[in-house]
């Protein structure tokens, strides 16, 4: 492995977000971060776990295309979803294990039942998610060490797996709205409504084509590779579908919450909405409505990452943005937890880089090792 | 009711045996949806009263014995924090009032302003409880809200899910609780009083069974209407507390919030409650697309093979 100045940046930002953690374990969350009794929850539930979340959701809408729809053209984009998909969720845990009071106690959940609590069903579903996509991703690792064996079985077992995967990231992508649901005097009205669920499942599944889009430009750059251009194309006409129902939907759930004249109150919090809906949702969803733009490279970058802006704003928005009203204080993170999750998404590019280099990711790698076993 | 008739055996023949059938099918029916629709219907025991503090502001003098009483009962350091704390569970505030008007116990030396403790409220139907992915939190049937430091997984889902904002975390440790009010439950479990309560010199604390406390604050509204703003707070806030409150003032001038009479865990329940179904919907939707998919591909491969042997 080379250590190129993409790979060395990577390195210093995983080992300044290293240091801070070790002052955060050594000293408690107070002081590292700027959370409180007002706020207890910041940046890391609101970024690395909503965001993280939200953005993994590629993993599963593009195993159910394949798997349950059979639509077997876009098979090269799979591998590297599951793989982004796995790594997101590690580093979910990863940055939970940095949020929890107590984090040796993350397991708790599996043996101290609470069936009422979001929280807890969010933990099984995660736990459950992260074994499935860890199945899901072996069989690169088994073609690599050449163990047909194990390979044959996950083969056998795939579909029931993949519609497993289906069914637990449905529940769990939705539960993430649903966990502010218990808030409703907290959550400013322009973000409360009985959809948060719906919304947050609706998003993701915006959100999956836009990463698969964006991940197979960047990394198509990166490794000098030519990028799926037309099947790439074909998954962002899925895009402006489901936006324009994410649409309907934050519509309606303005509509009927009464809250639209939070809208033009000209407060940060209308920003922001104004912002995460212009942004993020109208304006990909007519840019990629156009065909011409669905045949750019860039305009496939441009837009998708707009859509990839949507809903890290949205997550924000609920955790962050939205509780500032009720809470009496603005929080915003400090440097150090910046510099934690900063750190932990560098982890992730720099894991995505090792996997890429070493096992089967690309449909090119993988015909390689079949013709090296000939 | 039936049962225990029955049981006892007295008055058996009281009822008809069809009565019995309907009003016990009826009564198995409603249960089974009251257990469904709420599952307070199942945590709360019947049997035991539930347990409650009337607090009322209007005698309060803002002495703060309860306060040092509290903080002894719990081996806590004296010393004030200001808001609620790990080292304080509970505290005297202070607020201006929007007239001056003489204090019942302190007549014209204090017009300005009215003094509140302050604690967790002990909900019935606690949203903090329903929260916790570990059940740390938990509604005893006797009325205190208990927590169980060593299932704590410290993930703060109960303090958003607070709508008094009470639990309180140990920010500066780096092995952190949460810490509340426990309602004393180790004295109560003990017979005895809650150690503020006990501490009060001017009578404004009173403890005791939740429905004769109920009954108190609305004879002390009806006593003296002038004083009295005719609300008892907790008696519906998010579906009743058992902490409740008096005061001759308007709750919002002492800053109470204005909280809704449905228990918040209700809100989550609805999503919750949905799940089965939905795993059950979408594993079967699942696999009924899977089976069509494959079938059509497999039909396809099917029709390609026919053509090529006719072409040939
Ligand atoms: S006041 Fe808050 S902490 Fe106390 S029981 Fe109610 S929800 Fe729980
Ligand atoms: S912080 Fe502890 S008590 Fe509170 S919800 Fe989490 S696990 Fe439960
Ligand atoms: S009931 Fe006990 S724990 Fe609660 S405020 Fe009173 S003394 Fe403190």
């Amino acid at each position: 492995m080379k250590l190129t100045p993409g790979k060395a940046i990577l390195l210093a930002l995983i080992l300044l977000g290293a240091t801070v953690t070790g002052v955060r374990f050594a000293r408690g969350l107070g002081a590292v971060t700027h959370l409180s009794d007002r706020f207890p929850w910041g940046l890391w539930v609101g970024f690395d776990v909503l965001v993280g979340v939200a953005l993994a959701a590629g993993g599963f809408t593009m195993a159910a295309a394949v798997y349950v729809f059979n639509l077997k053209r876009f098979e090269p984009l799979l591998r590297p979803a599951i793989l982004t998909a796995f790594l997101g969720y590690i580093l979910v845990i990863l940055a939970l294990l940095v949020d929890l009071g107590r984090p040796y106690r993350i397991w708790h959940p599996m043996i101290m039942w609470n069936p009422r609590s979001v929280m807890f069903e969010v933990a099984w579903c995660v736990m459950l998610y992260t074994t499935v996509l860890a199945l899901e991703f072996s069989p690169a690792v088994f073609e690599r060490l050449r163990m047909e064996r194990p390979r044959k079985i996950i083969r056998a077992v795939t579909v029931p797996l993949v519609i497993a995967g289906v069914i637990l990231s449905t529940l769990h992508q939705s539960s993430l709205g649903a966990l502010f649901l218990i808030v409703p005097e907290k959550l400013h009205p322009l973000w409360y409504t009985p959809l948060l669920p719906i919304l947050f499942f609706v998003s993701a599944l915006a959100v999956a084509p836009a990463m698969v889009i964006l991940e197979a430009l960047v990394s198509a750059r990166a490794y000098r590779r030519q990028p799926e251009g037309e099947l790439l194309g074909e998954l962002a006409s899925v895009i402006p579908v489901i936006l324009g129902i994410y649409l309907l939907l934050k519509l309606y759930a303005l509509g009927t919450g009464g809250s639209i004249t939070w809208v033009f109150a000209g407060t940060v919090e209308s920003m922001m909405y104004w912002l995460e809906l212009l942004l993020g949702v109208v304006l990909p969803a007519f840019l990629l409505a156009i065909p011409d733009v669905r045949r750019s490279v860039r305009g496939l970058l441009w837009s998708s990452s707009l859509v990839v802006l949507g809903v890290v704003l949205n997550r924000l928005n609920v955790a962050i943005i939205g509780m500032w009203a009720a809470a009496g204080t603005r929080y915003l993170p400090s440097w150090m937890e910046v510099a934690i999750t900063a750190g932990i998404v560098a982890l992730g590019i720099f894991l995505y880089t090792v996997a890429v280099e070493h096992l089967p990711i690309f449909p090119e790698q993988r015909l390689r090792l079949v013709q090296q076993e000939r | 009711m039936d049962q225990r008739r029955h049981r006892t055996g007295g008055s058996v023949h009281a009822i008809t045996r069809r009565e019995f059938v309907r009003k016990g099918l009826g009564g198995l029916i409603l249960l089974t949806a009251g257990g469904v629709l709420s599952s307070r219907a199942v945590a709360k025991a019947p049997l035991v009263r539930e347990k409650a503090i009337l607090i009322d502001t209007a005698r309060c003098i803002g002495c703060k014995s309860c306060v040092a009483a509290c903080k002894e009962a719990h081996g806590l350091p004296p010393e004030e924090t200001g808001d609620l704390s790990p080292t304080t569970l509970t505290n005297v505030f202070f607020r201006p009032i929007a007239e001056p008007k003489p204090h019942l116990v302190l007549g014209e030396g204090r017009l300005q302003e009215r003094s509140y403790k302050y604690q967790c409220m002990h909900c019935l139907d606690p949203a903090c409880a329903s929260a916790c992915p570990v059940a740390a939190l938990r509604k005893t049937p006797q009325g205190p809200v208990i927590y169980d430091a060593s299932r704590c997984i410290g993930c703060r889902y109960c303090m958003m899910a607070c709508p008094f904002r009470v639990p309180r975390f140990e920010w500066a440790k780096a092995l952190p609780s949460i810490t509340k009010c426990d309602f004393c439950a180790g004295r109560l479990a003990a017979g005895k009083k809650p150690a503020c309560v006990e501490a009060c010199p001017a009578e404004a604390l009173k403890f005791g069974d939740r429905e004769e406390l109920l009954r108190e604050a609305r004879e002390r509204i009806k006593g003296d209407p002038a004083r009295y703003f005719n609300y008892i707070y907790g008696e519906h806030e998010v579906g009743g507390t058992s902490m409740l409150y008096l005061a001759d003032v308007p709750f919002q001038e002492l800053g109470f919030p204005n909280l809704p009479k449905e228990p918040l865990p209700a809100l989550t329940w609805k999503s919750l409650s949905k799940i089965p179904g939905l795993v059950v919907l979408l594993g079967a939707f699942l696999s009924f697309v899977q089976w069509l998919s494959q079938r059509r591909v497999e039909v396809e491969r099917i029709e390609v093979a026919v053509e090529r042997r006719k072409a040939a």
